[in-house]
This record gives C-alpha cells, structure tokens and sequence, in this order.
C-alpha cells in the first residue's frame, strides 16, 4: 500500500528549539519537530497518529516575543521562531498541572493494574512529584466493569480523549465520547450505556492500549499486569491516510 | 480513692493501643479493658473497585504481614474465579508464606519482646529496647535481624519486593520460580535454621525463670482455633478449621473454611475500634477463644518436619497435660514455628516440581462470594467477599488475626493487673508487665482495625468516679 507522499508546495522553515537550529516543515507542529529532533516535550493527550487535542497543557513551550505560552501540540512552526521548551517557569506549571491531575481524581498507584507501566505515573516522576501540594478532592467515580474483555475506572481517567480520538478515527466505531462539565466530565460509551451493553463498540481493545493511565484496562489483570503497547498506531494512522 | 491508670501509647506492638485500669478504693484491680484508638475503614472503601484489586488493596492493611493479607485475599479471589490453582503455585505461595511467618516471628521475638525477656520487666526503660539489646546482647540481636533479613530476602527473590509485593494473583502467582532463584534461597537456609535452633535452645534455658510470669500472663481456659491439615497436623495456608477446648477436646474438626461464619460471630464494643470475635456455640463473651502460634502448635498433632517435632513435644511438656494454657508460651511457640517454616521452605524447594512453569489457572468470576482463609503470623485470617454480576466488591468482611484474640488480650491485662499492678505503690515495671502481656500475642492492630494514625499506647488509672487521675505515655 502506497505511504502518503508531502505535498510538492509545503516550503521549509527554519527555526530555534533551546538554542539548536532546526529546520522543518512549514506544516508541522512544534511537537512533531521536537520528537524529530529528540528534544523532550511531555505531553499526555498528544499521540502520533491521532489529530490534535490540545487538553493536557503539559506541552506548553515559551515563544521568543509572546508572552502568553503555546502549546506545543497545536502549535505550527513558523519561520524565525525561537522556542524554549524546559525554562523554570514550565517545569513549574508541569509540575502543577500533574498534580492538580493526581488531586482531582483517585489515583491509587500502589493497587492500580497499570503500576510501573503508567504515563502518568511517568510523568510525575519526571516532573519532581514528591507530593502533591493542592488538596485531594477525593470524589468517588464509578467503575464500569460491563464489558466482557475491558474495563473503565473513571477514578483513574485524566479525560486526555485518546480512546474518544482513536475509536473515531482509527477504528472508526465513534463509540467514545465525552460527556458533562468540570469535574463532572466523564468519557462514555454510546449514549451513557453500560460498555458491556455498547451496540457500536467492536470490544478491538485499541482504546485501552492508547489510554495513558490504568482507566481503561483489560479484564483478568492484577496490579501492576497492564503493559499496554501503542506500535500500531501511527502505522494504522498512515494506512488510513493512504487510503 | 480509686483511681484509673491508662497505658498510652502501648509501645514495642504494631499499631496504637492504650490500656485502661481501673483501681478500687483498696488500690486493687476492679477492671481492665484493652482500647484499639484507630479506625481505618478498609471494609467500607473497597466496595465498588474490581475483585482484582483486592490482593494489591488489602495488602496494604499492614507493612508487617502484607503477604498474609496477599494470601488470603487471593484464595477469595480464586473462590469467586472457582477454580483449582495449578499445584506448584500452591507450594510457590506456601513458601512465601512461610517466608513471612519467619521474618513476622523474629521482628516479635527479636525486636519487640526479647529486651523484656533478656533485660527484665523492671529493667530501666530508656535501655529496654532493641538498641539495649545491641548493646548487651549483640550476638542475639545479629541473629534476630539476620533472620528477618532472610526472611525477608525469601519473600523479596519471589515476589520482586520485601514488602507489598504483587506476585501472587487470583489464579496463582504471576511468575513461574527460575532454579538461579530456587539455588539464592536453598543457600539462606541452613544460616536461618542455625539461628532458629540456637534461638530457641537459648530460650529454652530462659523458660525456667519465667514461671511467675507464665502462671500470671494470660494462663486461662479458653478455646484455641486454627487451620490444621486434613491429617491434624501444623498447616499456615490451607487445610481444614480446628477448634480445641482448654482440656484438649475437639469440638470441631475437618471444618471447611469457608464454613467459618458457623463457628464465630463477631461483637462490636463501645470503648475500641477492633471487634470482639467469639465462638458461637458458646457465646458472647463466653465463647473465648485464641489464635496464632500458641493455639496452632496446641491443635497440631504434628508439624511434619524433623526439629520442629522435636520442639513440639519439647512445648507440650511446658505443662503437665493438656493444651499449653499460658499466653506466655506464645514466644516458644513462636521460635518452634520459625524452625518448621525453614524446614518447610527447604522441603517445598527441593521438591521436583518447584521449577515448573505452569502456575496460573485463568478465569472469569464464576461467583458472587468467596471466602480466603489462611494462618498469618498472629492466626486465622480470612478474607470474605461478595461481588455483584461485573465482579465489583459489594460486601467485605475482614476477620483479622489479632482481633480473635481480642477477649483473650482483655482477659490478659486483668489477669496480669491482677497479679502486678499495686494501686498504692504504683511502679513503671508494673505497668510494662501489662504491656507485655500484650507483646505476646504480637497483636497487630493497624490490622485488626483496618486503621488510622501512628502506632504505640497508654495506660491510664481512673477512681471509682471514672475520673483520670494518672496516665503513663510512651511511644
């Protein structure tokens, strides 16, 4: 199968990424040019393969001349632009941002499926989470233990969106989505059914092995068994832009 | 004027305590009452999260005894799955089991108990401590955190972890015992049953000069209850329900665990956050009964392997005739148990199907309740839950060791008030008779009230009036 081929009339930018010059696509995201280029940016609802969602805000960047940060994922590159993508003040937010994450919901890491194989958990290690320094909210969410081969614990879902994108546009069941406001957002299945009762859902399981946290996981496991492998997505992603 | 003295903290336990006592105008003893200060709430939180979870969950009871937790937790789990766990995953987890039985018994004899053995109930309390045990006794206290350290080491080559670990799953465990791991334990066991034996034969030679203590600490008729096997003998993490009375007859046998609400109900008082268990068919507070190693070596008519027998019928001449009635002979006991658990471990090792790789049986729940029962360190532990048709926790009941053997502590501290405490004249050594009565039975208490906050206890001494005319408090 023919992989897709660039476009002749996308032209060449170059630009600055934390002193290194770079060049790229005028087309690409600043993300995408980092993870070209090796640079770390953390991020937890961007996936390649998947469009843009922009809701995480771990992988805001500073922009030489703005003042208001960018984020990283759905921001285009530009000529001239010079980038700073790990300043005091970012890692301060990421930290912040990660820890309103853990306070919001209950993430019980010590008992959860998905310890020690956790983006979450990843990246609070990585952003110097030693504590979390709001107070836990500590709001009981159900769990949806319906379907036969999955399950859902809304108490570990950070909403990233990933299994609403990957169902839509990889699978293309649109079993997923998002429902409510605040702190009373929830991903759901069909119209707010059970999983298990899902009439659009093909149980393909690509949801939970995109899903970041222990949220979405398969039934069977103990804590700390979910290893979850993402390799097929960006391949299924250019199979379906090819077609 | 009467008066109550409180113990609070109760030190050198796991978990918070404190002890009341209750003087009369004379000064005499008019009633004592062990209080547990925390509450916890493990039985009400679970419900709702996945069955599967519950191994990982309820582990975290206690640092001390996770793996008992672990254990029983997953013979739940493997009730509601229904199914038969491959058989080496059955000897795999007995080992681990055994692992911690060892190191749970050192941190008590060692850790917690010895510097009351060794330096004396009267000793100066700043000294009396494991640090004074260092320092007078440093062979002693070399070998006690040798022990733990391999026991520990046993539990940490299985499971990935010394504490917490999560290798034992519904079904079995997760991963098959490769022989570099098999050869890492075989070679930590002829040190372990070295220090085990000369342990125990050191505080053979101690025995004698506790027979104050040992006719005043806890030595009542009551039931002793435990796992046994099919056969009667010594067993820690399956077999069958034993109940023996204090004359040494059998008032209930061959009793499958998951029957165990037949035989014990559980009371609530208002002054501690840890239940009052109780054998029905004598009722509450009649139906008094123990647990742990003392009543397990009591129901055993045998532990099976070579000087763990001979130890045994060493512990059944401690008394006349008859079950061992003194809640003292909970540390010999204890010693007896760490020479079977090392004998056991090597026994189970060098077994020819150790290394096979089939340990896992995989399921779906197949029912809505299930039952784990297996002996922890301080006794029969079982672990009881119903879920609805998604496998989510909608009930739990946690039966904990220490709390079996919560009327029988109660009757303790009387006990030992009785025979120590002077209302008139009263002194520190008295009080710490109190609260070693207490460290024989290595209750753990974060356990038994599933429970909040930091560990150790207090004594306090009331007058007729209830009013709180003195209190000691250590931690």
């Amino acid at each position: 199968m023919p992989l897709p081929v660039t476009p002749p009339n996308i032209r060449a930018v170059t630009l600055k990424i934390d002193d290194q010059d770079l060049s790229a696509r005028e087309d690409e995201t600043i993300i995408e040019v980092c993870r070209e280029n090796k640079i770390a940016i953390p991020s937890l609802c961007y996936l390649d393969g998947l469009s843009v969602w922009g809701g995480c805000r771990l992988c805001m960047i500073e922009i030489a001349g703005q003042g208001r940060l960018a984020a990283a994922c759905s921001t285009r590159v530009a000529e001239g632009m010079e980038v700073r993508t790990n300043t005091e003040r970012l890692q301060r937010y990421r930290r912040t941002i990660v820890e309103m994450l853990f306070a919001e919901r209950n993430h019980v890491c010590s008992v959860c499926v998905s310890n020690g194989h956790c983006e979450l958990q990843t990246m609070g290690q990585s952003c110097g989470v030693d504590h979390v320094r709001v107070p836990y909210r500590q709001t009981p969410y159900p769990v949806d233990s319906s379907h036969e081969m999955f399950r859902l614990d809304h108490n570990r879902c950070i909403l990233c969106t990933r299994c609403v994108r990957v169902c839509d546009e990889i699978e293309g069941a649109h079993t997923w989505d998002v429902m409510g406001r605040g702190s009373d957002c929830r991903v759901i299945t069909d119209l707010a059914l059970p999983w298990g009762q899902s009439e659009t859902c093909t149980s393909c399981g690509k949801c939970v092995q995109v899903c970041p946290t222990g949220a979405l996981v398969k039934q069977g496991t103990s804590a700390g068994e979910m290893v979850k492998d993402q390799h097929f997505l960006p391949i299924l992603a250019r199979r379906r832009h090819a077609q | 004027m009467s008066r109550t003295v409180t113990i609070e903290p109760v030190t050198r336990i796991e978990g918070h305590a404190r002890i009341t006592l209750q003087l009369g105008d004379g000064g005499g003893v008019e009633d004592a009452k062990f209080h547990l200060t925390q509450f916890r709430g493990f039985e009400k939180f679970c419900e709702g999260r996945p069955y599967r979870e519950m191994p990982a969950l309820t582990a975290r009871t206690c640092g001390i005894c996770p793996v008992s937790h672990l254990l029983a937790s997953n013979k739940a789990c493997d009730h509601l799955l229904s199914v038969s766990i491959p058989p080496t995953a059955e000897k795999l987890r007995r080992i681990m089991n055994l692992a911690q039985l060892t190191q749970s018994h050192a941190l008590s004899f060692f850790h917690l108990s010895s510097p009351d053995l060794l330096m004396g109930w009267d000793s100066d309390p700043v000294s009396r401590n494991i640090f004074g045990v260092m320092r007078q006794y440093p062979d002693l206290a070399k070998d006690g955190i040798r022990l733990r350290q391999i026991g520990q080491s046993i539990i940490e080559t299985l499971g990935g972890k010394k504490i917490h670990p999560t290798w034992v799953v519904p079904g079995g465990v997760s991963e098959p015992l490769s022989q570099d791991k098999r050869d890492a334990i075989l070679k930590l066991l002829p040190e372990g049953l070295e220090i085990a034996k000369r342990t125990y034969d050191f505080f053979k030679t101690l025995v004698p000069k506790f027979k104050d203590e040992a006719d005043h600490f806890g030595t009542m008729p009551t039931l002793f209850f435990s796992l046994v096997t099919p056969k009667g003998n010594l067993e820690h993490y399956d077999g069958v329900l034993r109940v023996k009375d204090a004359k040494g007859n059998i008032l209930e046998d061959m009793v499958p665990p998951w029957e165990y609400e037949r035989l014990i109900g559980e009371a609530v008082e208002d002054y501690s956050y840890m239940k009052f268990p109780y054998f029905k068919a004598q009722g509450y507070p009649k139906g008094i009964y123990r647990v742990g190693p003392l009543a397990r070596l009591n129901n055993a008519n045998a532990c099976g392997t070579p000087y763990a027998d001979v130890a045994l019928a060493e512990f059944h001449m401690l008394q006349e005739s008859g079950p061992i009635a003194s809640s003292f002979h909970y540390h010999y006991a204890r010693l007896v148990e760490i020479i079977y658990a090392i004998e056991m471990i090597e026994r189970l090792l060098k077994d020819p199907t150790i290394l096979d790789t089939r340990v896992r049986a995989r399921a779906r729940s197949n029912r809505s309740e299930g039952i784990g029962v297996a002996e922890a360190p301080r006794g029969t532990l079982m672990h009881h839950y119903r879920i609805d048709d998604d496998g989510l926790i909608t009930w739990v009941d946690l039966v904990i060791a220490t709390g079996h053997n919560n009327l029988a502590m109660n009757q303790s501290i009387r006990q030992v008030a009785d025979a120590y405490v002077d209302g008139n004249d009263l002194q520190e050594g008295m009080l710490n008779r109190v609260e070693a009565v207490i460290r024989c039975y290595d209750p753990c208490l974060s356990c038994a009230s599933h429970a909040f906050g930091q560990m150790p206890l207090t004594i306090e001494l009331k007058d007729a009036s209830g009013r709180v005319v003195d209190t000691m408090t250590r931690g």
